[in-house]
């Protein structure tokens, strides 16, 4: 059985992020990298495989920018690439980029599934949870190590007194929090190969799904509201006047 | 309309999200069902003001935290438009309840008004996204963002025996060193950076912690260079917090920790460079060394 990794094409978290005409405006952004957290999920994909075997497949949804994406995954060992092909990805909701998402999982033969805790533009946290619902997995959030442990899989997560390991078997997906690893760096060999490996192209008739409509409808996107300029004091002596203010000024004290 | 509010509960107690839950579906002019899950805290719940009724669901799949058991002995009990509280269980029953019953979630709402229109922050706070939605939708609410449900309430509880079979089992608990408060959990959060020179000097920021019941965080730099825990670290790969107060010491105000912090109440900025960008996001900003400033807060805060 192979293991899916689900790779989120964002913009760098240094990116400026401008609003136009009610949209984020995704042509201005300067840097498109990975999902921070997938990155871990990435890194924990390949351990996995490493030790017990299978195919690292890499599945990204989105526009056709996402390829560097998938090629970047096979410069450091993903083995199969699959591209869902979606122009206008963040205006899915939630329910129909699952379906994408899950369609995928099965037809690439994968029981494990490792993503994201949460996408760094979305922010929600909901994929992971959701595909396993669909998938009829086990899902396990806020991991950030998996091993293998004889058919099963241990994952450490946080508890309310610490960490816990926990054992789960497939099918089962893992959303990653920060891993105790960073992603491993590509070498030249990697780089060649992946330049020139198969990216299979899917779309959502390919995968069956048929998307329906939305309930979710976005109105608009809008800059944050500014924050009114904050008040600024020299030396440690304005230490004392800063404590009054937050008593009296901003009552939080 | 219908909403059902998923409770949270942290021991024996309802979380503080839950009575901003209630509080959310009374604006909205709904008395909302509240589900506690597990069934600590009911009566917790059945004394807010403005709830409809309480359902207490017990069953031995409330042990163990697995989003899918859950998911399968409430949904249930869901009907109309379910709010849910924006904390990590919550965004995982939430998003595996919406995929059960085939709904859409939106996570992390800042601002729900009827229509039904609601607003959350994305790409870490660096844009906001402003949705209609229809009421067969899951909803989850950042802590903080909406007042409470106040208390005085009697709402009946119906006590509801239902599990589910759980697939996770939990082989080892590996406990904290200390028994800090956690980040996500405060509602006054003093932060370290690299400015505070080393480890070891977080003893002082602890200090200033303990005289206002504050928790504890830390900016990545000093988690990955001097072994802090990552459970610590605020930021895009840390967590997001919304205290009422945020003090950060030592903290430059990189791009990627203003992304885990800016949404906070109030921030307080201690940093000896005039330059440093963390005095953008700051409510009140004071340039000066820890070395001076942080003991001055203790003596200010203790003097109170
Ligand atoms: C993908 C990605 C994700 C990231 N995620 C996170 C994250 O989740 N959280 C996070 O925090 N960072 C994150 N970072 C790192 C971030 O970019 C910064 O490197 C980091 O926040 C810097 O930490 P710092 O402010 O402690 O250190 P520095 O940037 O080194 O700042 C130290 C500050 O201390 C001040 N200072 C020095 N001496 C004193 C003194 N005696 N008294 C008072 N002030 C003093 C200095 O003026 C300076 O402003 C991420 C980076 C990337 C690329
Ligand atoms: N379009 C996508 N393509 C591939 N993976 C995705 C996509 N959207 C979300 N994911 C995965 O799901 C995780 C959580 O995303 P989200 O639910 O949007 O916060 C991400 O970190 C990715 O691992």
């Amino acid at each position: 059985m192979n293991i899916a990794v689900l790779l989120k094409q964002v913009p760098d978290t240094t990116a400026k992020i401008s609003v136009s005409g009610g949209r984020v405006d995704e042509n201005s952004v300067s840097k498109w990298s990975m999902s921070p957290y997938d990155e871990y999920a990435l890194e924990a994909a390949l351990k996995l495989k490493e030790a017990g075997g299978g195919n690292v497949v890499a599945i990204s949804a989105g526009p056709s920018r996402c390829e560097k994406l998938l090629r970047d995954a096979a410069a450091v060992g993903a083995d199969d690439l699959v591209h869902i092909m979606n122009d206008d990805i963040n205006n899915l909701d939630s329910t129909q980029l699952q379906k994408l998402l899950a369609a995928a999982i099965s037809k690439s033969n994968s029981s494990i599934v490792l993503c994201g805790k949460q996408a760094a533009d979305t922010n929600s946290g909901s994929t992971g949870p959701g595909v396993a619902e669909i998938l009829g997995a086990s899902c396990m959030t806020m991991v950030s190590e998996v091993t293998k442990d004889g058919e099963d899989y241990l994952a450490t997560r946080p508890s309310s007194s610490g960490h816990e390991k926990v054992a789960v078997s497939a099918p089962c997906v893992f959303a990653f929090d920060k891993g105790v690893t960073e992603m491993r760096r590509p070498n030249v060999r990697g780089i060649m190969m992946a330049k020139k490996k198969e990216i299979e192209i899917w779309s959502a008739a390919d995968l069956d799904v048929d998307l329906g409509n939305s309930n979710v409808t976005i109105n608009s996107h809008s800059p944050p509201p500014e924050k009114p300029p904050g008040q600024k004091f020299e030396g440690a002596d304005s230490v004392s006047t800063v404590v009054a203010k937050l008593r009296d000024e901003a009552n939080v004290i | 309309m219908e909403i059902t509010v998923l409770a949270e509960s942290s021991g024996s107690t309802l979380h503080p999200i839950t009575s901003q839950l209630v509080h959310a579906a009374n604006t909205l002019g709904v008395s909302p069902t509240v589900v506690v899950p597990g069934g600590e805290g009911s009566e917790e719940a059945s004394n807010l003001d403005g709830v409809g009724k309480v359902i207490s669901v017990v069953g031995d799949c409330f042990a163990t935290f697995d989003g899918g058991a859950w998911a399968s002995a409430l949904s249930s009990q869901c009907s109309g438009m379910i709010l849910a509280g924006a904390t990590p269980k919550g965004r995982e029953i939430a998003s595996r309840i919406a995929a059960k019953l085939g709904m859409p979630i939106v996570q992390d709402v800042t601002n729900i008004s009827s229509g039904i229109t609601v607003t959350r922050p994305i790409y870490s706070g660096k844009a906001i996204e402003t949705s209609s939605i229809q009421e067969n939708c899951v909803v989850t609410l950042r802590a903080n963002a909406f007042d409470a449900a106040g208390s005085g309430g009697s709402a009946p509880i119906n006590t509801v025996d239902q599990s589910a079979d759980v697939s996770l089992s939990i082989k080892e608990a590996i406990n904290k060193a200390t028994e800090r408060l956690d980040v996500s959990e405060a509602d006054i959060i003093i932060s370290g950076g690299r400015g505070i020179g080393q480890k070891e000097n977080f003893s002082h920021l602890e200090e200033v912690a303990d005289l206002v019941g504050a928790a504890v965080g830390a900016s990545r730099a000093v988690v990955d260079e001097w072994g802090m825990p990552h459970s610590m670290q605020v930021g895009q790969t840390g967590k997001t917090v919304t205290p009422s107060l945020y003090i950060a010491v030592g903290i430059s105000g990189a791009i990627q920790h203003l992304a885990g912090m800016r949404s906070s109440k109030y921030i307080v900025a201690i940093n000896k460079d005039p330059e440093a960008p963390i005095f953008g996001v700051a409510d009140y900003g004071i340039v000066a060394t820890w070395e001076e400033a942080v003991p001055a807060l203790k003596s200010a805060l203790s003097s109170l």
